[in-house]
């Protein structure tokens, strides 16, 4: 019964939504309105529900002694102090700056230099992986695109960065990209379709 | 209304009615669909999971629910779902990160819906549908040690992810894990072509429900999108045709 009653919330819910973008009705426009910042603030509290989930997570990998659980104790002290830092001085003060200046953006340029070395690995490896047609053509269209691109101490190769690296990109590249977009347009379509008819319920229920 | 306005609407009827008719319609045989081997080897590892006791974690990437391009997680839900319920007589349950909060609020609700349909309750560990982190670097380095410390066999990254995915791709091969990645973003789904094992490409994705087994919906649905495909090539097609000739 409680199945049925959320199901036919979400379902009436969805609906009102969906019309007020199409049929601009002023009783079904500021219902939209209205559901769309309800929305936001439970958005809103879903991030103190989170916060709570991951102290949840990490307290219990400490009390259990987990492996590397050293990692968690350190990851509660950095919530905990910058959570508090947030609230004492507020967002903009110099020092909550400071921690994001030269904490997490350091932090977060060290993994995006990790993520350079780890592509170039993994394109390696990609031959030994797959070695079909497909996998071939990728790695040549990726090594063209990049001599093409990157400053070359002997100059740019003739044909390649003003012929064949902006074909690659506007013909080929642009045409795959927009043949995935709309699959994955007529993806959301039908998710969205079977979830306003109740067949998918990511709230909950049997 | 606008014509536009209309047009879409006209569109979304067209395809509810299409997928009310053909859910709903008797059918002498289930449909067929072309083989995808990542969905394959995923059913084969799920089975495989339950019999050596090791864990699936799946990975819904970082998408915000409010945002339109949120049905990547949906269907990322979908299949945590039926990946639940079918590993729910396994000992060790699947572990499930997300990188927003929201999602992460569904993922345990979904594990414990799964559960309850599996009559397995005592199964469901809270802990077990996880926020790793809000940003995209902080989501992907919670979820880096998940392959290696909780014995993990296969990694299904599926969603919405950055270039960043990348990293999580790396950690599961160093633990020799099975990677079934899909992605509705474009950088990502390069990205994932040259570094997972079973890549995805584009509509796939929502492919997962139909080729796993989730019923008639996720059938139909699947169907659906063949038609709206075929009807956009031969549109596309015809309107190259007439401006070729000059009639438009």
């Amino acid at each position: 019964m409680k199945g049925l009653f959320t199901t036919a919330i979400a379902i009436a819910t969805g609906l009102v939504v969906l019309l007020g973008y199409f049929v601009h009705l002023p009783l079904l426009v500021n219902l939209r309105a209205r559901f769309v910042q309800w929305t936001i603030i439970l958005a809103g509290v879903a991030v103190l529900v989170g916060i709570y989930n991951l102290l949840s997570v990490h307290f219990g990998k400490i009390q259990r002694k987990q492996k590397n659980s050293i990692y968690s104790l350190f990851l509660i002290f950095a919530l905990l102090l910058t959570l508090a830092t947030g609230l004492v001085f507020g967002p903009d003060h110099t020092t909550t700056r400071l921690l994001f200046n030269s904490v997490v953006i350091p932090v977060e340029t060290t993994l995006m230099a990790l993520l350079a070395i780890t592509l170039i690995y993994a394109s390696i490896r990609l031959l030994r992986r797959r070695s079909d047609l497909m996998a071939i053509i990728f790695l040549i269209s990726a090594m063209l695109v990049l001599l093409g691109t990157a400053p070359l101490p002997f100059g740019e190769i003739p044909l390649l960065g003003d012929w064949i690296r902006p074909w690659i990109i506007h013909v080929p590249a642009v045409a795959g990209g927009r043949g995935i977009l709309l699959g994955v347009v007529l993806g959301t379509l039908t998710t969205g379709l079977r979830i306003l008819f109740g067949a998918d319920r990511p709230y909950g229920g049997k | 209304m606008s014509w536009i306005s209309a047009a879409g609407l006209t569109f979304i009827l067209l395809s509810s009615g299409l997928l009310l008719a053909m859910s709903l319609l008797p059918r002498k045989s289930l449909p067929t669909f072309r083989d995808i081997l990542a969905f394959t080897h995923l059913r084969r590892a799920i089975g495989l999971s339950v019999e050596d006791g090791t864990r699936l974690h799946l990975s819904l990437g970082r998408i915000d629910l409010l945002s339109p391009r949120s049905a990547s997680a949906l269907a990322a839900l979908s299949l945590l779902r039926l990946i639940a319920e079918e590993t729910a007589v396994s000992d060790r349950p699947p572990v499930a990160t997300a990188g927003d909060s929201t999602l992460a609020i569904l993922t345990q609700d979904t594990l414990r819906s799964a559960y309850q349909a599996a009559s397995a309750e005592a199964q469901y560990e809270p802990a077990s549908g996880r926020l790793t982190g809000l940003t995209p670097f902080s989501y992907v380095a919670g979820a880096l040690f998940i392959p290696r410390d909780e014995n993990i066999s296969t990694n299904v990254f599926i969603g919405n992810f950055g270039v960043e995915v990348a990293l999580l791709t790396e950690a599961a091969e160093r633990e020799n894990c099975l990677t079934l990645a899909a992605t509705d973003n474009l950088p990502a789904q390069a990205i994932l072509y040259a570094t997972a094992q079973d890549p995805l490409i584009g509509e796939e994705l929502y492919a997962a429900g139909a080729y796993i087994g989730f019923g008639w919906a996720h059938n139909a649905s699947l169907q659906i999108q063949d038609i709206l495909r075929w009807s956009i090539i031969i549109l596309i097609l015809g309107g190259a045709a007439l401006k070729l000739v000059g009639l438009l």
